[in-house]
């Protein structure tokens, strides 16, 4: 068994009215990967900012390579080599790769008064050569996917030489061979003797890459096992201190319902060629595809989001002309972002105002004042209908989990009356227990006969939620499945139809 | 050992004791009022004087209502950098209404008021249609504005000599017996219309939402750019107010006044607490964050401090409060 490289022991931190963190413990050995996983709220971030500086513990002790450490600050934390690769990549977009990587500590040349580039790149590549990524150490990381940005990330943490690496949800935005290269990236490290902390929600990730797995739930520790000797099914029940139930309800047959959205000959620069696909009401449709595919264009096209260069959009039979958002939604379409801090959420307004926004005409008199009264009953019969767990509907939105957040966002369609709801990855970022509910959401909602447009990147929701999953790949439609004949090899045999075979 | 919360209790527990952001910061701003104006009184017999107390609120009235207005643009995440010099503009067109054209004194009013908001409307336009960020907007409207108000005037002051109730708009007693000028009565008005536009209408709700996360308001389905532009146009409301009633002040539009007034106005605001990021503010600290500025500088006069030296205090003073804003957000 390899040496313990980092212990934290009976560590608490509070917030004002709140307990973040009760006595929890942490043992990481030098060279594996420990899982840290719990729902949204348990505590891992926070945990982690303990950890490397941006939050101060209350109590506790973290003992690092045997020492007793105290860590004021990040920098504090990377001098240690304990770094941390946040869910939100912090890079630069206009500086290079190798720029990005030395910030703030840029070989100088000429009484330090010149930068020297040259010693850069070369620093740069050295390290790429040492951790065997493929990156330029020149390019701008403008241009970069986002896997590639990632490993700039890497590269810049192992560039402090870390011994610890903490990754959270590493995974979230990349694409299957990009995942399996991380895990290379990964594997490498381990052998260096590198310690890695790894948050993640991919449950079936954790017994591809972990060695062990720390569970927490609502501020407590809840135990530590070994990866080989657990179930997943332990694992979740660990976490949400409750088995979960099965949440796969029948789906009802809507074959033969009217077409409520019909797409002709959608065309967006390079982004889009040729979209045509009909949904229908009470329907889920599923959009399958690579990252970059081109499903969440299709989305915002329809949307009225994005201009179109051509291309027809008939609702229930009528051809309609969408310019923006605003038309869209007039014509009873909604929109869920798979980004809801950035697209979805008015972060700093409470629960009530998120509800309310898109539906602003239903609660405005005659003189332009609010119905402030209405919009407090129909917010709260929302949040009662959604189950949103939130003490009241005056609560500000960033404060409550993600699962909460997508329930307001779906509440607020609903209080718009929205016949056709798309749903750009729903269950991003959401926790286990919650994703249940957010499909038994959906299900219940196609049946009630709202028709609905489902794009997601994680294979097993598309097959068991969509009644039909249309596939694309680099901007068109590779291929539309039913029901009966999905499967993931199905689906990713379309989502890697490029050109060239296809025609 | 902590007992097991359940999800909903813990989160229940977290929203009790943060009181409502915005409260906090309006205690915060008028305790400081309030701790200013003592300390005035008590260095000095002649501050707290009826008169005197009269004169600061006179004072603060044009400014004030320019901060109610650029209040609105900045919670959207904006900034309003033309309302002095379209203040002044709206000076010159009132007198262009009513001296030089002959208006009737209440139709010349209205029009130098809605011309204000055209100024507004204009910059909504460059904000929302054409994309150009507010700063820069402004900054054009405000060196046009400028220009214009010396081309129109001829560079001269236009006095209303023909219409002596002009004067009486600002400086005449609605209540009889009681000596408070209308302006400060008007500056009042103005404060309870921007409370109410901004807390109970439609208009204030989609302004703290375009501050709040512009993007998000879009795909909501509303008309961002309409309401922008509205937005906008009452804040140039607020200035085309603040502009005739300079001119009643003074019994004259002063073409080459006004630069400078609207970082005053910006001062004010920001010392009312509101955010320059967008998405947090309320009239009521714009109105104790005016009126702090003009205690300020009516105390300092008291004192025999120096003008220059005022200025140099009220620069600080905007560090301080901004300051313990940004601490008291870090606790939160």
């Amino acid at each position: 068994m390899s040496s313990v490289l980092l212990k934290m022991e009976g560590i608490s931190k509070g917030f004002p009215g709140v307990q973040a963190l009760s006595k929890i413990q942490l043992e990481l050995r030098a060279g594996e990967t420990l899982a840290l996983v719990g729902e949204n709220g348990a505590g891992k971030s926070t945990l982690m900012k303990v950890l490397t500086g941006i939050y101060q513990r209350d109590e506790g002790k973290i003992i690092y390579q045997g020492n007793e450490i105290e860590v004021p600050n990040t920098k504090a934390a990377q001098d240690l080599g304990i770094s941390m690769i946040h869910q939100e990549l912090n890079l630069a977009q206009d500086l290079t790769v190798a720029q990005n990587i030395f910030i703030g500590r840029e070989p100088r040349k000429g009484f330090g008064l010149f930068l020297d580039e040259k010693e850069l790149n070369q620093k740069a590549q050295a390290l790429f050569e040492r951790i065997q990524v493929k990156l330029d150490p020149k390019e701008y990381v403008s241009e970069l996917s986002v896997a590639k940005q990632q490993m700039v990330e890497i590269a810049k943490a192992l560039s402090f030489n870390s011994k610890v690496l903490i990754m959270d949800e590493p995974t979230a935005a990349l694409t299957d061979s990009e995942i399996d290269t991380l895990f290379e990236i990964i594997k490498k490290l381990k052998a260096d003797g590198v310690g890695i902390v790894y948050i993640s929600h991919r449950m079936e990730e954790l017994k591809r890459i972990t060695d062990r797995i720390t569970v927490m739930r609502d501020g407590e520790y809840i135990g530590t096992v070994d990866t080989k000797e657990t179930t997943i099914d332990n694992i979740i029940s660990m976490m949400v201190g409750r088995q979960i139930y099965n949440t796969t309800s029948p789906i009802v047959d809507s074959g033969n319902n009217e077409v409520v959205l019909d797409v002709k000959n959608l065309n967006r620069g390079k982004k889009l060629i040729d979209i045509n696909f009909q949904l229908k009401k009470g329907e889920i449709l599923g959009f399958a595809g690579l990252m970059g595919a081109g499903r969440t264009e299709v989305a915002r096209a329809i949307f009225g989001a994005d201009p179109i260069d051509s291309g027809e959009i008939y609702i229930n039979g009528e051809l309609v002309n969408i310019k923006s958002p605003s038309d869209a939604v007039n014509h009873g379409i909604g929109y869920l972002s798979e980004d809801r801090k950035r697209f979805g959420l008015l972060v700093n307004m409470d629960v009530k105002s998120n509800i309310a926004i898109a539906s602003m005409k239903d609660f405005r008199s005659s003189t332009g004042f609010t119905k402030e009264n209405k919009v407090k009953i129909i917010a709260q019969e929302m949040v009662d209908k959604l189950k949103v767990k939130t003490p009241t509907i005056d609560q500000e939105i960033r404060l409550l989990s993600g699962g909460n957040q997508q329930k307001v966002v779906i509440g607020k369609w609903l209080t718009r009356d929205s016949d056709i709801l798309i749903f750009d990855e729903p269950t991003r970022g959401i926790d286990v227990g919650a994703k249940g509910e957010i499909y038994k959401l959906l299900n219940q909602l196609a049946s009630q006969g709202k028709s609905i447009i489902m794009i997601s990147s994680e294979l097993p929701e598309v097959i068991r939620m969509s009644h039909r999953v249309i596939v694309m790949c680099e901007g068109r439609i590779t291929g539309e499945l039913t029901a009966e004949n999905t499967s993931q090899e199905a689906i990713m045999t379309y989502a890697t139809q490029r050109e060239e075979i296809s025609r | 050992m902590n007992p097991e919360l359940d999800n909903t209790e813990a989160v229940k527990k977290k929203i009790r004791l943060p009181i409502r952001s915005g409260a906090l910061q309006q205690v915060l701003a008028f305790a400081s009022l309030i701790v200013l104006i003592l300390f005035f009184s008590l260095a000095s017999p002649n501050f707290f004087q009826f008169s005197n107390i009269v004169g600061i609120l006179l004072s603060t009235s044009v400014i004030g209502i320019l901060a109610l207005g650029v209040t609105f643009v900045i919670i959207t995440g904006g900034i309003d950098l033309s309302v002095g010099t379209a203040m002044t503009l709206c000076s010159v067109m009132t007198g262009v209404f009513i001296t030089f054209w002959g208006f009737p004194t209440p139709l010349g009013v209205v029009l130098g008021i809605l011309f204000g908001a055209f100024a507004g409307f204009l910059s909504g336009l460059a904000v929302a249609k054409m994309k150009i960020p507010p700063f820069i907007a402004t900054l054009a409207v405000m060196m046009i504005a400028k220009g214009l108000a010396l081309v129109i005037s001829g560079t001269k002051p236009i006095y209303f000599s023909d219409t002596p109730e002009f004067s009486q708009i600002a400086l005449g007693t609605i209540i009889p017996g009681l000596a408070i000028p209308n302006a400060v009565w008007i500056f009042l008005i103005m404060a309870i219309f921007g409370y109410i536009v901004l807390s109970k209408t439609v208009i204030g709700r989609y302004t703290f939402a375009l501050g709040s996360n512009e993007e998000a308001t879009r795909l909501s389905g509303v008309n961002v750019n309409r309401w922008k532009i509205i937005i906008y146009s009452i804040a140039g409301l607020f200035t085309g107010v603040a502009g005739v009633l300079m001119a009643s002040r003074l019994n004259s539009a002063q073409p080459a006044l006004g630069l400078g007034y609207e970082l005053e106005a910006i001062a004010a605001v920001v010392i009312g607490g509101t955010s320059l990021s967008g998405g947090k503010g309320t009239m009521i600290g714009t109105v104790i964050g005016a009126l702090i500025m003009s205690v300020l500088t009516n105390g300092l006069r008291i004192l025999s401090v120096p003008q220059e030296w005022q200025t140099v205090v009220v620069g600080i003073v905007i560090i301080l409060a901004v300051y313990a804003d940004i601490l008291r957000r870090q606790k939160a």
